[in-house]
């Protein structure tokens, strides 16, 4: 992909929310601070924002960079920019760090304005409802009444689906990419694995690292490295990595070995410095949480029932995490209900992480979907 | 009207009712669904496989579900749909039996088209003893997607054996119905069918 069609140099902006936000768990928060990106313009109409949801580890940089030297561009840059598939020449795209993120939004390790000390363990559990019910505050902030359409991918994906929930009218499409409508017993199960990770590190401090000046670095790892096992397919590991050694012999020692040792060290490593633990703590509840059909006696055709959003729905044949099963249940529950739908299985072999990757299938279906919705403008 | 619109599309649309809800199995490009959401309003939604054809109905701005009609409509509830359509695909199914009973469950009514085997070009042909190949049979024996073929005679036996209900049938030759010796004269089948 050409650098020509970045959408360039960005720069994040910070909402301050002041209308008070019920959370889902019943707690309240009387304001709030959400980090956000923007590309492309808002038109005269206002009816061509997209909103891009993140994933358990993403934030608000979706596209772009800070500066011309960044080692890397925003999370999802190959999809977003003039000519790529989410054409910023038509749409005005919006990146929200999700509330309870540690990338700038309201969060753990921001400070508590009643306190003035940081939220650390304080910082409420989310939900995706609560999240949705943010970004549709940052809407209002922003002007906009009603998206064009709304994006995501894994968790993002259920946004994306909540959003068609929570708000109905305010939303046209949704692109709901290697999603699920709710996890699991084993994606808990490993969500729950990862908690215990950080949770039984000694530097967790029950949350409250921050004021001894240390991070749960080990027990991140370990989640982040569990996690990266889950994302990627047994195939694209075996091409990757295979049963390369890192040096010529075996060691007979527990050190690095193996090539597939040195990447999950490394990624997790790297995750370790980078990231916040009780964010990681919480994007895996509001994972665990997300069941729409939980108030319908799990007939998640009846949860849709007030929906009226078109959908695009696309999974991958080798994403064991969040399988096309679980795509198919969200197919039956919008066909059950008459409405709109396309629903693309694309063949795949980087698991659940090939919704980040420029497939010319896959990206030529989300620029064809893209292309109808621009053309309703 | 386009160069991929074809001789039975406009006899599938005869048997549609305004505003129907219909499914298409095996809707390559969508080009059917296109005409009958054109003339007819009907709301449709597509089954196809094969992702060029899968996007190239999604490009038509037609509602496309990608999935193996091999593995059964699961996906789809019993008797939510007007009309189920399987056009011209029978032949090449592998759980034939099965993705009939499925249509028959999903749909109220169903309509199948078919190459007629039984056609005298092909008879003539396999008695000069080579396989058929003709405009609605394009294949070599060795390239074929077609592995159950019929002949309207066969196709007759099926329904009264599984206990379908041949509602109406059209036997077409160039685009022109067959009255006499259907199975000798007739290229192309297309049936009605429903539940007994």
């Amino acid at each position: 992909m050409s650098e020509k069609n970045s959408v360039g140099l960005v720069k994040a902006k910070l909402a301050k929310i002041t209308t008070p936000l019920k959370l889902t768990s019943g707690k309240k928060l009387p304001s709030y601070e959400l980090a956000y990106e923007t590309y492309g313009k808002l038109n005269a109409k206002k009816n061509n924002a997209v909103l891009v949801c993140h994933a358990l580890s993403g934030n608000h940089h979706v596209a772009g960079r800070y500066k011309k030297d960044d080692k890397y561009p925003g999370w999802w840059d190959n999809l977003i920019g003039p000519g790529r598939p989410l054409d910023t020449d038509r749409f005005f795209v919006i990146g929200v760090n999700n509330l309870g993120g540690c990338h700038g939004s309201s969060g753990s390790i921001s400070i508590n304005p009643k306190t003035k000390k940081r939220w650390g363990s304080d910082f409420p559990i989310v939900t995706v409802e609560d999240w949705v019910n943010t970004q549709a505050a940052l809407l209002d902030e922003l002007g906009i009444d009603s998206l064009a359409g709304v994006i995501g991918g894994s968790l993002g994906g259920m946004q994306a689906i909540q959003w068609t929930l929570s708000y109905p009218k305010r939303v046209r499409h949704a692109i709901v990419i290697a999603a699920a409508p709710n996890l699991t017993a084993q994606n808990v199960a490993f969500n729950e694995v990862a908690r215990q990770a950080i949770i039984t590190d000694p530097d967790f401090y029950n949350g409250n690292y921050y004021r001894f000046k240390k991070k749960p670095k080990r027990g991140l790892r370990i989640a982040r490295m569990l996690g990266h096992i889950t994302y990627l397919s047994d195939d694209a590991m075996g091409m990757k990595f295979g049963r390369k050694l890192k040096n010529k012999n075996i060691e007979y020692s527990f050190d690095v070995n193996f090539e597939m040792e040195s990447y999950l060290h490394h990624q997790g490593d790297k995750f370790a410095e980078e990231f916040d633990a009780n964010t990681y703590l919480r994007m895996t509840r509001a994972l665990d949480y997300f069941d729409p059909a939980k108030d319908y006696q799990g007939n998640l055709s009846k949860a849709f029932k007030k929906v009226e959003a078109e959908f695009l729905v696309v999974s991958f044949t080798s994403d064991w995490r969040f399988s096309p099963q679980r795509s198919k249940e969200i197919v039956k529950a919008l066909l059950d209900n008459e409405l709109t739908v396309s629903y693309a299985e694309v063949t795949a072999r980087h698991g659940h992480d090939a919704f980040l990757m420029s497939d010319p299938h896959y990206h030529g279906i989300l620029s064809t979907y893209f292309k109808k919705i621009a053309n309703q403008l | 009207m386009s160069a991929q619109f074809r001789q039975d599309f406009a006899v599938i649309a005869n048997w549609i009712p305004f505003g129907a809800k219909v499914l298409d199995l095996g809707c390559e490009d969508g080009s059917l669904l296109k005409f009958l959401e054109g003339s007819l309003e009907v709301k449709g939604y597509g089954i196809e496989k094969d992702d060029a054809y899968w996007l190239n109905t999604l490009k038509q701005g037609i509602n496309v579900i990608q999935m193996d009609l091999e593995s059964g409509l699961s996906g789809f509830e019993s008797q939510s749909f007007d009309v189920v359509v399987l056009s011209q695909t029978l032949q090449a199914m592998r759980n034939t039996e099965k993705i009939v009973h499925e249509m028959l469950r999903v749909g109220k009514e169903v309509i199948v088209t078919f190459p007629n085997f039984g056609y005298w070009r092909h008879r003539i042909q396999l008695i000069q003893g080579q396989m058929p190949v003709s405009k609605s049979l394009p294949y070599e024996w060795y390239n074929t997607p077609n592995i159950h073929l019929c002949t309207i005679k066969d196709f007759d036996d099926f329904c009264a054996k599984n206990k379908i209900g041949i509602k109406e049938r059209l036997i077409l030759t160039h685009g022109k119905p067959i009255h006499v010796m259907p199975n000798l004269m007739g290229a192309l089948a297309m049936y009605r069918l429903v539940s007994k």
